[in-house]
Formats: C-alpha cells, sequence, structure tokens
C-alpha cells in the first residue's frame, strides 16, 4: 500500500487566458505524493506553486483553467474499490463529487488565515460548518468535535475560542484554528500553501512542528508548499523544486540537499542562510530576475540565470524534459541528459 | 452592545436641541411675523381676523417678546403635546398631522419594502451572473431607473393608466371611500390605489440599490475566504449567501437610516403629482403659504427621523458585525 501513491499529477498545464496573451502558470508539472508522506514544493514566489495546488483541489476559476494533464487521487468515498484512482480533473467543476472531497478527504491550509477566515462568523461557526458538511452529525456532536480539534492543535481555552472572532486571535492561534478547521475530518491529503508565511519566525517553528506532530499522530499525506528550503529540511520526505511553471528537478529531500543535481536547486541551496554563513550580512541571492509570464519561452526556463548553461546555444534553443537520473531523483536540465546518454 | 446603544441613546436629546432650533429659525425665517403675513393675507381675501383673537394670537406665540423666549415657549407647547395650530387649515397641527401619518407611512414603509426585496436579489444575481444577459439587462434597466425622475415615471404611468384603461390612479381611495370611515373593503381599496406609487416610488431606489449591492458583492467574490469557503466543499450557492452577501449588505444596512425621511421627504413631488394624502404634500403647501408653524413642525419631524433612522441603523450594523459591536465595548 505504501509504494502507491496517494495521488498521482502528471504533465499538468494550467493557463491563464488574459487580454495580453495566454500566461502558462504550470506548464507540464508531474509529481507523486505518498500515503504518509510529506511532500515539499519548493520554488520563487510566482513559480505557479499556488496554481499547482489550486488545480489539484480544481479551484482554477476564470480566466484560469487546466489546460492538459491528469490528476488522479486515490479516493475512498468516491473510488469503487481501494485501488481505484479517480481523475480530478474530469469530474464537473461544481459538482458534488469535489464537494464531497474538498475538506473532507483533500484539505487546504491556506497562504493568510486571516483573510481565509470570514470576519464576521465565528470560528466555532465555521469549524462545525466543514464538519456538519461532511459528518451526518448533530450540533452538539459537531460542537464536540471542533472543541476536540481546537484543543488537539494547542488552544489553551478551547470552548471560548470557539465563540471568538478570527480577528480577535494572534496570529500563530489563528493559523493553529486553521490547522484545526483541515484535519475535522481526518483528510487523506493535507495541502498547506505557505502556511508559516504571515506569522514570526517563533511562532513558525512552534506552527511546524504542530504540523509535524499531527502528520505523524494521524499518518496524513501533506503537499507542503513554501519559498524557503530550510523549513522543507524540517518536514519533507520529498521535494518538488519548481521555476517558472516548471519541475526542474525532484527527489528525496536527502538527495535534494547532499546531491542536488539542477542548477537552480543549487542556486537555492546556496542562498538559505546558515550558521556557517560568515558574513552574514551578505546573503548570496540567485542573481537575475525571473523572466515576465508572456515573455516567450524557447529554451531552458532557467537559462538567463543559470551560471553552467551549456555552449553552442543548446540552452538557449531547446528545452530540456524532466527525466529520472537514478531510482529517485528526476532533473530537467540537459547537463544530465548528456551524462544519461553517455552512459 | 447595550453600553454602544445607551451611548447613542444618550446623544438624542443634545442632538434634538439643535433640530429643534434649526426648525425654529425656519419658522422665524419669512420677513415679518407669520401673522402678520397671514393678517395681511386675509385682509387681501376680503376676510378679516377680531383684534381681540389676533391678541390672543401674539400671546400665545409671545411675539411681543424675544426671539429665544418665543422659542422655548415653543419648544415648552410642544413638550407638553401642543403642536399648535395650523392658520393656513384653522386646524390643529397634532391632527393634521396624525390623520395623514398613517398614509405616509404605509406608502414609505410599503416602498422601502418594495425597494429592498427587489433591489437585493437583482443585485445578488447581477454579481454572481457578472456580463450575462441577466446582468447586461439590468445594468440598462438600472440607468432608466435612476435617470429618469419619478414624478416622470408618475406622469407616464397614470396617463397610460388613464388612456388605456380609463382608470384615475391619482390619490390613495376611491371616490366612494375617501371620506368613508375604516372597514376591510376600504383596507382592500387602499391597497388596490397604494402599489402603483410604491412601484413608482420604488423603482428610483431599487436602480440605485440594485447597483450597488452588485459593486459591494463583486468586491467581496474575489475575497480570499471565498476560495477557503470552496476548498471547505461548501455548495457555490450557500457560500455566496452566507459569506458574501452577508458581507456586502453590512455597509448598505448603515444607510437604512438615510431612508426613513427620505421616505416621507422624497415623496413630495410625486405625492403631489398622484394628489397623495400625505404629508410631503402638506409640507409643500405650508411652505407655499408661510404657514410656518405646520412646516417647522413637519421639518422638526423629519430630523427626528433622521436621528432615529440613524440610529436604527448603527443598532442593526452593530449586531451584524462583530468588528463593530466589540470595538465599542
Ligand atoms: N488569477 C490569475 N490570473 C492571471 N494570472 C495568474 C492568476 N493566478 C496566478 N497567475 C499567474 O500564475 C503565476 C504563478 O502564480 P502562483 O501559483 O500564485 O505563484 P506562487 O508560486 O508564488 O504560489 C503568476 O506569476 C501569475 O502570472
Ligand atoms: S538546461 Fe542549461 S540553462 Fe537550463 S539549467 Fe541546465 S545547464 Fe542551465
Ligand atoms: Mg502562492
Amino acid at each position: 500500500m505504501t509504494n502507491q501513491p496517494l495521488l498521482e499529477v502528471r504533465d499538468l498545464q494550467t493557463v491563464f487566458e488574459l487580454d495580453e496573451g495566454t500566461v502558462k502558470a504550470v506548464d507540464g508539472v508531474s509529481f507523486d505524493v505518498y500515503s504518509g508522506k510529506v511532500l515539499g514544493i519548493v520554488g520563487e514566489s510566482g513559480c505557479g506553486k499556488s496554481v499547482t495546488i489550486k488545480s489539484v483541489l480544481r479551484l482554477i476559476e476564470e480566466p484560469g483553467r487546466i489546460a492538459n494533464g491528469a490528476i488522479r487521487f486515490r479516493s475512498k468515498i468516491l473510488g469503487n474499490s481501494s485501488n481505484d484512482m479517480i481523475d480530478l480533473v474530469q469530474l464537473p467543476a461544481k459538482g458534488a463529487q469535489l464537494r464531497a472531497l474538498r475538506g473532507n478527504e483533500i484539505a487546504l491550509i491556506p497562504q493568510e488565515p486571516m483573510a481565509a477566515f470570514s470576519p464576521v462568523h465565528t470560528i466555532g461557526n465555521q469549524l462545525i460548518e466543514v464538519i456538519q458538511l461532511h459528518q451526518p452529525v448533530s450540533d452538539e456532536e459537531a460542537k464536540k468535535i471542533a472543541v476536540t480539534r481546537l484543543k488537539e492543535v494547542g488552544f489553551p481555552n478551547p470552548e471560548s475560542a470557539m465563540d471568538r472572532y478570527s480577528w480577535e486571535l494572534s496570529g500563530g492561534l489563528r493559523q493553529r484554528a486553521m490547522i484545526g478547521m483541515a484535519l475535522t475530518c481526518d483528510p487523506l491529503l493535507l495541502i498547506a500553501d505557505e502556511p508559516t508565511t504571515a506569522i514570526d519566525v517563533t511562532t513558525q517553528a512552534q506552527v511546524l512542528s504542530l504540523l509535524r506532530k499531527l502528520q505523524q499522530e494521524h499518518q496524513t499525506s501533506i503537499i507542503f508548499i513554501t519559498h524557503d528550503l530550510g523549513v522543507i529540511a524540517q518536514l519533507a520526505d520529498d521535494v518538488v523544486v519548481m521555476y517558472l511553471g516548471k519541475v526542474m528537478e525532484s527527489g528525496p529531500v536527502d538527495q535534494i540537499f547532499h546531491n542536488p543535481q539542477h542548477p537552480y536547486t543549487r542556486a537555492l541551496l546556496r542562498s538559505i542562510p546558515t550558521v556557517h554563513t560568515k558574513n552574514r550580512s551578505r546573503l548570496p541571492t540567485i542573481s537575475g530576475s525571473i523572466p515576465h509570464p508572456f515573455q516567450k519561452r524557447t529554451g531552458c526556463p532557467f537559462v538567463a540565470r543559470c551560471q553552467e548553461a551549456l555552449p553552442q546555444q543548446r540552452c538557449t534553443n531547446q528545452t530540456p524534459v524532466l527525466k529520472a537520473i537514478n531510482k529517485h531523483q528526476s532533473v530537467s536540465c540537459f547537463l544530465h541528459e548528456e551524462e544519461v546518454n553517455a552512459c | 452592545m447595550l453600553i454602544y446603544i445607551i451611548k447613542r441613546l444618550l446623544l438624542l436629546p443634545f442632538l434634538l436641541v439643535v433640530f429643534s432650533v434649526i426648525a425654529f429659525l425656519l419658522i422665524q425665517a419669512p420677513p415679518g411675523d407669520f401673522l402678520t403675513s397671514y393678517i395681511a393675507e386675509l385682509a387681501a381675501s376680503g376676510s378679516s381676523m377680531e383684534r381681540a383673537q389676533i391678541d390672543a394670537l401674539r400671546a400665545l406665540y409671545g411675539l411681543d417678546q424675544p426671539m429665544y423666549l418665543q422659542y422655548f415657549k415653543w419648544v415648552g407647547r410642544i413638550l407638553t403635546g401642543d403642536l399648535g395650530v395650523s392658520l393656513d387649515w384653522q386646524r390643529p397641527i397634532s391632527q393634521l398631522i396624525g390623520e395623514r401619518m398613517g398614509l405616509t407611512l404605509a406608502l414609505g414603509l410599503g416602498t422601502f419594502v418594495f425597494t429592498w426585496l427587489i433591489a437585493i436579489p437583482i443585485g445578488i444575481f447581477s454579481a454572481t451572473r457578472k456580463y450575462s444577459f441577466f446582468d447586461y439587462f439590468f445594468t440598462v434597466f438600472n440607468y432608466f431607473g435612476v435617470a429618469t425622475p419619478t414624478f416622470m415615471t408618475a406622469l407616464v404611468l397614470m396617463w397610460i393608466a388613464f388612456k388605456y384603461y380609463g382608470v384615475s390612479v391619482t390619490g390613495l381611495f376611491s371616490a366612494e371611500y375617501i371620506d368613508a370611515p375604516w372597514s376591510w373593503g376600504r383596507v382592500a381599496d387602499l391597497l388596490q390605489h397604494l402599489w402603483l406609487p410604491v412601484v413608482i416610488l420604488g423603482l428610483d431606489g431599487t436602480a440605485r440599490l440594485a447597483r450597488v449591492m452588485r459593486a459591494n458583492l463583486l468586491d467581496e467574490l474575489k475575497k480570499p475566504y471565498m476560495e477557503m469557503a470552496r476548498a471547505k466543499g461548501l455548495s457555490e450557492w450557500r457560500l455566496v449567501m452566507k459569506y458574501p452577501v452577508r458581507l456586502a449588505l453590512n455597509p448598505l444596512i448603515s444607510t437604512i437610516g438615510w431612508y426613513l425621511p427620505l421616505i416621507f421627504s422624497g415623496s413630495v413631488i410625486v405625492a403631489t403629482v398622484m394628489n397623495l394624502p400625505t404629508i410631503g404634500p402638506m409640507l409643500l403647501r405650508a411652505l407655499i403659504s408661510q404657514d410656518m408653524f405646520l412646516a417647522g413642525t413637519i421639518i422638526l419631524f423629519y430630523m427626528m427621523l433622521a436621528v432615529v433612522g440613524t440610529l436604527i441603523s448603527d443598532i442593526l450594523l452593530a449586531w451584524l458585525d462583530p468588528r463593530i459591536r466589540l470595538d465599542e465595548e
């Protein structure tokens, strides 16, 4: 069972058709999520991380759409047998099937909990709502479940917190409430979109360790999105490195950190501040800036900033594809195609 | 919440004093005192008033005394429930207003309910189906509604009713019920007449309100909590009604207060055109004939409505929006 993925994303392409042109926000992304494992998706802001997971939840709105690809999910409630995988892309966008999955088998922890809670409804109201949506329980029972969840995520006073509004809570508690809400229905897959960007560093560490603890207790699969490789190191089992809507490299967390194969991954790793960095005030960053999304793309998306680009214009004229370089690791770079070819 | 309401209520007496001063200044605004101009008017029309009666009135209103004493006399009389006598109608003002109050209220409330019942659903549909046929249709409809003066709508509809159906739709009662005592037949007759002014008066407000509701809702529909609610598995309809509609309504509810006096005063022209026995036309007539105590009383009444309306709005808003409620506490 553990060898079978819970979620298979294959060649996902999500585009936004704007007046100025078509933005390929996600351009051929593939990855697997295994049950009980944490997949980290890392990449600079704007590389398509959020669009990827919104596609998985089928929350892409006009003018965006999923242009291509498959998102196969091993659903318990929708599948006929435990081995069935359902392609979420094929389900009607506003249909009851997707609604039955969302918040139930696939739950979201959003980037900004402040904006994601309604300011005029209590925390309790919003928790009970999602419980009763997916479980046939009475108001009393739903309330009990909600209080238990709030307690589990570390609310000192879960009963009174039920009557509070999100803006009355501290940033850390607000995100804890969000985590509690996401976990209420014991989801198979939890998607956390940069859940700690809106809170300070100390609280961030607490929220991360809470997530890690809950993940181990419930054996939930998690897609954890961040632009911070340091966070990935603490939490993830596998890593997908994205750049401009494409996967640059993917593999187990150890490989990515200790044996990075893609020039972009290496650049990202160099930019992490560590205790060993001598001059703290001059952190190395990746030089160059991200090209404009409308810019016509030929060649490797990273070529403009790549320090290892190949001679003879190959990187500029041709686009590399993601290829497995060993049992676990895949890379999208000509440097490795040569290696593979050479063998 | 309670503290909040009490705070507001404490402000009330102060506002009433300010308003009564304004209303009184208005009464005093025409040159000379009203009694002199009234006597002159009577003389012009060939009749006159007895010396004794004139003196009695002079004493009652304190016309020989300084302005502030006249003001206190007036306020004192109002506080004891005596609004004075309309010289124009030669009848107690309380009676005149009382007679028209019921119908004015029926018309005002009817218009208000009509406006909100029609405008809010249109606003919701237009926003959730932005740029659909439905949305465009009501956009055009609303522009007509806003751009056409209400008295114009009234005239056109009255003309159509008269020309094609041969019915006169002026007034609020048929001839046989005008002076009849209240009965079920009279109520039915009133309702038959009431709907047209309600529609005419309501169209303008409906158009405006629907536009505002649409704009507010469009803002709310972009908020991140929408996506979160979808990610929870809520159906589109349920989530729209629970979150964005609720939030889009909040600022509108804070304007309910302004409607209260507007409905009474805004209907002046239409009510005059349609010959409706409401307070609006009476104010117009009082102003024209310089029946200043009647006019002043009505204006004071309007201003009180504004205060009460604002209070209602504040309470409603605090009740609906915990951010305001908890902030005030
Ligand atoms: N609603 C939208 N309309 C148009 N373009 C969008 C929209 N949402 C995202 N995009 C495009 O997709 C790209 C990736 O966005 P996103 O997935 O939010 O990045 P991030 O990796 O920071 O989460 C953005 O650079 C933007 O060009
Ligand atoms: S393909 Fe070329 S430009 Fe792209 S990352 Fe590899 S070496 Fe750099
Ligand atoms: Mg994002």
